[in-house]
């Protein structure tokens, strides 16, 4: 199985600037693997302030509304999707990013 | 949550009127009165955000625009079946219920609740009998009133989806009941045993009462039934017999699957294999005990005696007597009328809605349709909105759910406070890319009911993208008429006399067999179509006459499932049409419209790139004025405008040998994937980085009675035409086509 190295954080950069794409092959893999564990399934974005906020959120079991996380809200899709990825890729690496 | 939720809600019908037409609005609150405005708009363009052209609607004045005193109205989920004849079942002190039985939920997380499968028991009467499953999921009855009520139960939680022979035989004379569930065997070893309990009761005989099959009743609320203990699962030759079996014939009953009574015994046996199309539960017994089902359960389902050697419930009824019930089945929530609308003479055809509004929320819309007066003056175009799709996706849960999504858009699912309302209100009922809470797939949708995704907000998919289509046609001037599938499958061909050009939606995946033939008469008379789309003409679709503002799908056998329908279950039960992909049925999109669904992905859109087949004399028409190679890098749908669902060229599906494909895109992401009906083995290197197949093709053809076709293969294009002030190659490529289709001069084949 793949596994992310936690000294690539050259993938996390390149993520930072392009978080929809296009991607490398390198970073690609990072992203099915933060996106597609079980561990990693969870989130959302709760759109807050039409093209202006967007709150993250942490989807439940048995069909429950989603939990909203008020302190991770953003006025940019970008941001949202870099918080994202910050948070899985120290839940599967154990190691934490730094937000620049 | 600092983003508040609606306070008010509604739905309309009819769906679509011409003028002179009446719509009723059926308006709700929630969390209690409060007053409301409401506006009648026509809706030109969405809410496309910064990027776009949008938000555009044009008030159409009305004598329901205004404040108006609103109050919560009722939804009373969960299917059932009723009988409603309370005296038959009034004063009974001897009698056995029995049934075969496959339980889909037990026991129910994280909440346990019984579930009734058949009986009289009224809550607010606190009294009658039930047959039910205990919160444990064991069988049990539960017969008296009051405090005095008795409860007995085998204790042994039954397996989900394996089928059982149930029964309870009441003796109240004796001071008895016996119980008794037994396993019936199937493929799957089991250390199942059948148990047997008999025990002292002493209750009284039951009140009248309306007898339930799948639910027991709540009470009655704002004048309406209401019904609490929905079963979830099978049931399957219900009967009720006025004799107390003892518990040597149940034993025999159930060994022998029989209702080891004699029939002048009956007091009802109820088969559930007769009148599937319909609502109606026929009691084959003499006292003719009929009754009916309420939101629409899932009939032409496999009995517990389905032996696979029956695909078809037509060809072999005695194995489809059951029907699966839900605790969150809906069709029609009957809420009162709140507002009523004749539509004026003289407005113009098009896309409108109630925008409804209360304090401390954000709006909602009720989208309905004006069509061109029935006698009278039409335009030459029309926009065929989406309706069965719409209502296909309508009220979507799916991506608020857990589960692989993001793996597919490429980026976080986004929703916003308007889709939260189905999270919080589930009586509201899924799409039919949600599974019910026992995991089976909801295979019927109800247009009779608040629809929250249906907007011209929130997500750009289906209507809302459709929008873009209806702006650009009034940014071209381009008079046009707005007609709707639901209008096109009841009144075929006739609708579409008079148009010259029919223009789909972005994605006109659900199709009933009328709605197609409507279509190809109207190229078999000259007309032309404009397939503005992708993953077009995909799945095949009834409206169930008996049951109005009902939609089924049975997603059978092959194709991009958000669930799989159950071996045996392919063919639908409103019309016994073999279910699933038009593809597999010989009418594959490519005949249609010469393309057909190959890829998705949602995350980037991308461009096309022209063909040397579009410098073909016969396509000079599409480009005039066109220089550029490269076609739509840019939109308002992924910046792009070949995204989200693609479809392509194929021959071998039936795209027509002399259909020319004059662009086709490139350079899509690896979000994007072959669909699984493009593999027969799954392969390395099937995604957008690498496989050629993956693409969109634009594709235009003549039609041998001098119409034509065009055909743009993505979801994504109608987003890239207001792109530069409507000034943009896509724009421009398609007002070309559109003109050319308008001239009535005909085609000739090449």
């Amino acid at each position: 199985m793949f596994t992310i190295d936690p000294r690539r954080t050259d993938l996390a950069q390149e993520f930072k600037r392009r978080p929809f794409g296009p991607h490398s092959p390198e970073l690609q893999a990072v992203l099915i693997v933060l996106r597609g564990s079980l561990h990693c399934q969870n989130l959302l974005l709760v759109c807050t302030r039409p093209h202006a906020e967007w709150t993250l959120a942490e989807k439940q079991p048995h069909g429950l509304p989603p939990r909203l996380m008020p302190e991770w809200r953003f006025d940019s899709l970008e941001a949202a999707e870099w918080q994202a990825f910050r948070m899985r890729w120290e839940a599967v690496t154990g190691q934490a990013l730094p937000d620049r | 949550m600092n983003a508040p939720m609606p306070r008010v809600l509604g739905y309309a019908d009819p769906l679509s009127a011409a003028p002179g037409e009446t719509i009723r609005f059926m308006v709700g609150t929630l969390d209690g009165p409060r007053r409301y405005r409401a506006e009648v708009v026509r809706l030109v363009c969405g809410d496309t955000g910064p990027a776009g052209a949008g938000p555009r609607t044009v008030r159409l004045p009305t004598p329901i625009e205004g404040e108006h005193d609103g109050v919560p109205q009722l939804i009373d989920a969960g299917s059932y079946a009723i009988v409603e004849r309370p005296e038959a079942f009034a004063g009974l002190t001897r009698f056995t219920l029995q049934a075969f039985i496959q339980p889909t939920r037990v026991p129910i997380r994280p909440e346990p609740a019984r579930q009734a499968i058949m009986g009289t028991w009224a809550e607010d009467r606190a009294g009658g009998f039930a047959l039910l499953l205990d919160e444990t999921g064991a069988l049990a009855l539960l017969i008296g009133s009051g405090p005095a009520a008795a409860l007995v139960s085998t204790r042994a939680p039954l397996t989900g989806r394996r089928w059982y022979h149930v029964a309870a035989s009441v003796d109240l004379a004796a001071g008895t009941v016996s119980l008794r569930q037994t396993p019936l065997s199937d493929h799957t070893p089991s250390l199942e045993r059948p148990v047997a309990v008999t025990a002292s009761v002493s209750a009284t005989a039951a009140p009248p009462g309306e007898f339930f099959l799948a639910a027991a009743r709540q009470g009655v609320e704002g004048g309406r039934l209401r019904t609490c203990w929905h079963f979830n699962g099978k049931i399957d030759r219900p009967r009720a017999s006025g004799r107390a079996l003892t518990p040597a014939e149940l034993e025999t009953a159930a060994a022998e699957r029989s209702g080891g009574a004699a029939d002048a015994d009956a007091i009802a046996l109820w088969d559930l294999a007769a009148d599937i199309p319909s609502d109606q539960v026929t009691d084959r017994s003499s006292n003719r005990l009929h009754g009916r089902t309420v939101n629409a359960p899932k009939r032409a389902v496999t009995g517990h005696n389905w032996d696979g050697t029956a695909m078809d419930w037509r060809v072999a009824p005695e194995q489809y007597g059951a029907i699966h019930f839900h605790d969150d089945d809906l069709h029609d929530a009957g809420w009162t009328p709140s507002l009523t609308l004749t539509i004026p003479a003289g407005t113009r055809s098009g896309a409108y809605a109630l925008r409804l509004e209360a304090a401390g929320g954000p709006e909602f819309w009720v989208v309905f349709y004006v069509r061109p007066p029935r006698r009278g003056p039409r335009a030459r175009t029309a926009f065929l909105a989406s309706t069965a799709t719409y209502l296909a996706y309508s009220n979507y849960r799916a991506r608020m759910r857990q589960g692989p999504a993001e793996l597919y858009i490429g980026a976080l699912p986004i929703v916003d406070p308007t889709d939260l309302l189905l999270m919080y209100h589930p009586e509201l009922g899924g799409s039919t890319y949600d599974t019910h809470s026992d995991g089976s797939g909801v295979c019927h949708v109800s247009r009779l009911r608040p629809i929250v995704n249906t907007r011209p907000t929130g997500r750009l998919w289906n209507f809302f993208l459709d929008l873009c289509l209806v702006d650009w046609l009034e940014a071209e001037g381009q008079p046009y008429d707005v007609i709707t599938d639901d209008d096109l499958h009841a009144e075929g061909a006739a609708l579409l006399e008079g148009y010259a050009v029919i223009l789909t939606g972005c994605h006109p995946e659900y199709y009933s067999s009328a709605m197609l033939d409507a279509l190809e008469t109207h190229l078999g008379r000259g007309g032309r179509l404009m397939y503005m789309g992708g993953n077009g003409f995909y799945w095949r679709v009834s409206y169930p006459a008996a049951q109005p503002g009902l939609l089924e799908v049975r997603r059978a056998e092959d194709g991009t499932r958000a669930w799989v329908e159950s071996v045996g279950e392919y063919y639908h039960s409103s019309t016994g049409e073999y279910g699933g992909m038009w593809r597999r049925q010989g009418r594959a999109p490519n005949a249609l419209a010469g393309i057909g669904f190959v890829a998705q992905g949602f995350d980037r859109s991308s461009y096309y790139r022209r063909t040397a087949a579009s410098r073909d004399p016969r396509a000079r028409f599409i480009f005039e004025g066109i220089e550029d190679e490269i076609l739509g890098d840019f939109g308002t749908s992924g910046s792009g405008a070949a995204g989200l669902e693609l479809d392509a060229f194929n021959a071998s599906l039936g795209s027509p040998a002399h259909a020319l494909v004059v662009a086709s895109s490139e350079d899509h992401s690896n979000a994007f994937q072959l669909v699984n009906e493009e593999m027969n083995v799954s392969f390395a290197g099937s995604d957008g980085r690498f496989s050629p197949a993956v693409r969109a093709d634009i594709v235009f053809f003549e039609h041998p009675s001098g119409g034509a076709v065009f055909s743009t293969g993505s979801i994504a294009y109608v987003g890239s035409l207001a792109h530069a002030g409507y000034k943009n190659n896509i724009a421009r490529l398609t007002g070309n086509v559109l003109r050319r289709f308008l001239d009535p001069a005909p085609f000739g084949m090449p």
